[in-house]
């Protein structure tokens, strides 16, 4: 069986779901995997909730949009009500529990990660990596790709300007890793 | 895990249109804004002039698409691209170049309609790019890429049929397309002919005669003449027709869809052949001129039909041309205004098969 892999990331604008689902696509396509990387880009951009959806393979990719996708990053409660019905059956589901009480999860049919995204950001001194630490957490829970790989794109999306912050940012990912590898589903 | 590719880069398929425009030798680049088509003129306005062209932000859609008239006049490739009300300014331009056989370039990233519509993914603009668009008897020829890699080698190839049959050419993406980021292998073709255009581009009229390109005919038998023309040159277009065909050797039904809708039904397709179901897809990668033979072939082989859409039903008018004498096709409209999905088209297929 080739390689298939599909992920909706989801949460509020500014969170950070482009730049990790970028980030995700890019390690892939680094890999030598084919991707694609399907963004929404009307007024959702501007501050409402925002997501993208990652597809990975080693055969041609057919559908760069997913209704089941089989993984989902949730970053936060609107995104969670929206998607969490539409994952497959023993999907993977990184979830924020941060911003997400954690009993929202069906654990009954999904793999549910409570990862407190913003607070072990908050730890590693800033808020705003929660991002960093969800696809840490996925990738981990996934095995999609080595981590590493992961981390070594990021100066490939982040912004020379930002270039500063890329070491935290990994240090970030591999804080989510550890913590889906220590705790597990919920 | 496939070869390593490292020269792959991971673009949007706006951009990957923009660099295979480059590619191909674009030296003028004209346009204006509209979603989802931004990124196209954002990337020219640097990489153009990097690359020792033009770029104009024209005052309207309609400036836009004379430049390019005017530049293609001078034998240089030149480019435009929109989205759909944007495209429907450009009109009257491209019944002028395909009158007066000017080989612009014209990017259609297709947004839902009628009017200004939406900003999402549609393919409500088959009919336009396909009959023409404009007034008149003529034709574009138009490419209707499904990815990234292939809306970078359709760009290099648009230029060329261009400017081998001197008629504008259109290619037909959506806001997929448009959106969505994939790798590419960026190639450059070594084949460009820097006196392509040398028997015919106004370039001063030094030591020779003057040139004329127009469209106006007025003299008794001169029109008739031209569209003669035009039509031997649209039936030798034909030359060029191209499709990707995928299991459909041993299908009992097949499913014809172009663009994005093509790929999205292919997903569909593995998920159906993985029951046992045997259905097989045709995407045309030319849909003016139109693949009818491989369909026609298919019919007779006893096959049956469905077309799917992101419209309300244009390219299955086609389909049923290519079949009309044998069977029909059943047809599925994914509505403009929603995003299909794989799982969309699951029950319209097993349907189309059973019924």
């Amino acid at each position: 069986m080739s390689i298939y892999k599909d992920v909706v990331i989801a949460g509020f604008g500014g969170q950070g779901v482009m730049l990790i689902g970028n980030l995700l696509a890019y390690s892939a396509m680094e890999a030598g995997l084919n991707v694609t990387y399907m963004p929404v880009y009307g007024p959702e951009m501007r501050g409402g909730t925002a997501n993208c959806a990652v597809v990975i393979s080693d055969d041609d990719i057919g559908s760069p949009i997913i209704q089941s996708p089989v993984s989902l990053i949730i970053m936060n409660r609107p995104s969670l009500d929206k998607f969490q019905p539409r994952i497959q059956d023993q999907g993977v589901m990184i979830m924020n529990t941060s911003l997400i009480e954690a009993e929202l999860a069906d654990t009954g049919r999904v793999q549910a990660f409570g990862v407190p995204c913003n607070d072990i950001a908050n730890g590693l001194g800033n808020t705003r990596m929660a991002n960093m630490v969800a696809i840490g957490a996925y990738v981990q829970a996934t095995g999609v790709l080595p981590l590493e790989q992961v981390q070594a794109c990021l100066a490939k999306v982040i912004s020379p300007h930002y270039a500063h912050l890329i070491p935290k940012n990994s240090e970030a990912i591999a804080a989510g890793a550890a913590h889906a590898a220590k705790y597990g589903t919920l | 895990m496939t070869e390593q590719t490292p020269k792959r880069i991971f673009v949007k398929g706006n951009e990957a249109i923009a660099r295979g425009a480059l590619a191909a030798g674009c030296k003028c680049y004209f346009g204006y804004p509209i979603t989802p088509q931004n990124d196209i003129p954002e990337f020219m306005s640097q990489a153009i002039r990097d690359a020792g062209g033009q770029f104009v932000q024209a005052e309207s859609e309609i400036a836009a698409a004379n430049m390019v008239l005017g530049a293609t006049a001078c034998g240089i490739r030149a480019m435009t691209s929109s989205s759909s009300p944007g495209i429907s300014l450009k009109q009257e331009a491209l019944s002028y170049m395909a009158g007066s056989e000017l080989p612009g370039v014209v990017v259609n990233m297709v947004r839902g309609g009628p009017g200004l519509g939406d900003i999402g993914p549609s393919q409500g603009d088959y009919f336009q790019s396909t009959r023409g668009g404009g007034h008149g008897d003529y034709r574009l020829l138009v490419l209707a890429p499904a990815s990234g890699q292939e809306a970078y080698d359709l760009t290099i190839k648009a230029f060329d049929l261009a400017f081998k049959y001197r008629n504008p050419v259109m290619i037909l993406g959506d806001a997929i397309l448009g959106q969505m980021k994939e790798p590419i292998a960026p190639w450059i073709p070594d084949n460009l002919d820097p006196d392509e255009a040398a028997d015919w581009r106004l370039d001063g009229a030094k030591g020779r005669q003057p040139r004329l390109h127009k469209s106006l005919f007025l003299q008794e038998g001169e029109l008739a003449q031209q569209n003669r023309h035009l039509q031997e040159k649209y039936e030798a277009m034909k030359a060029e027709i191209d499709y990707e065909s995928f299991m459909v050797e041993d299908a009992d039904i097949i499913v014809v869809a172009f663009g994005s809708i093509g790929r999205i039904a292919k997903s569909t397709i593995r998920k159906i052949r993985s029951t046992g179901k045997k259905v097989g897809l045709i995407r045309p990668i030319t849909v003016y001129p139109y693949p009818s033979e491989i369909l026609k072939t298919l019919a007779e082989q006893g096959k049956k039909f469905l077309t799917i859409e992101h419209n309300m039903g244009q390219m299955v008018e086609d389909v049923r041309l290519a079949i009309r004498t044998i069977t029909d096709s059943d047809f599925y409209s994914c509505l403009p205004g929603n995003l299909p999905t794989p799982d969309d088209f699951e029950e319209p297929i097993l349907k189309a098969l059973e019924g």
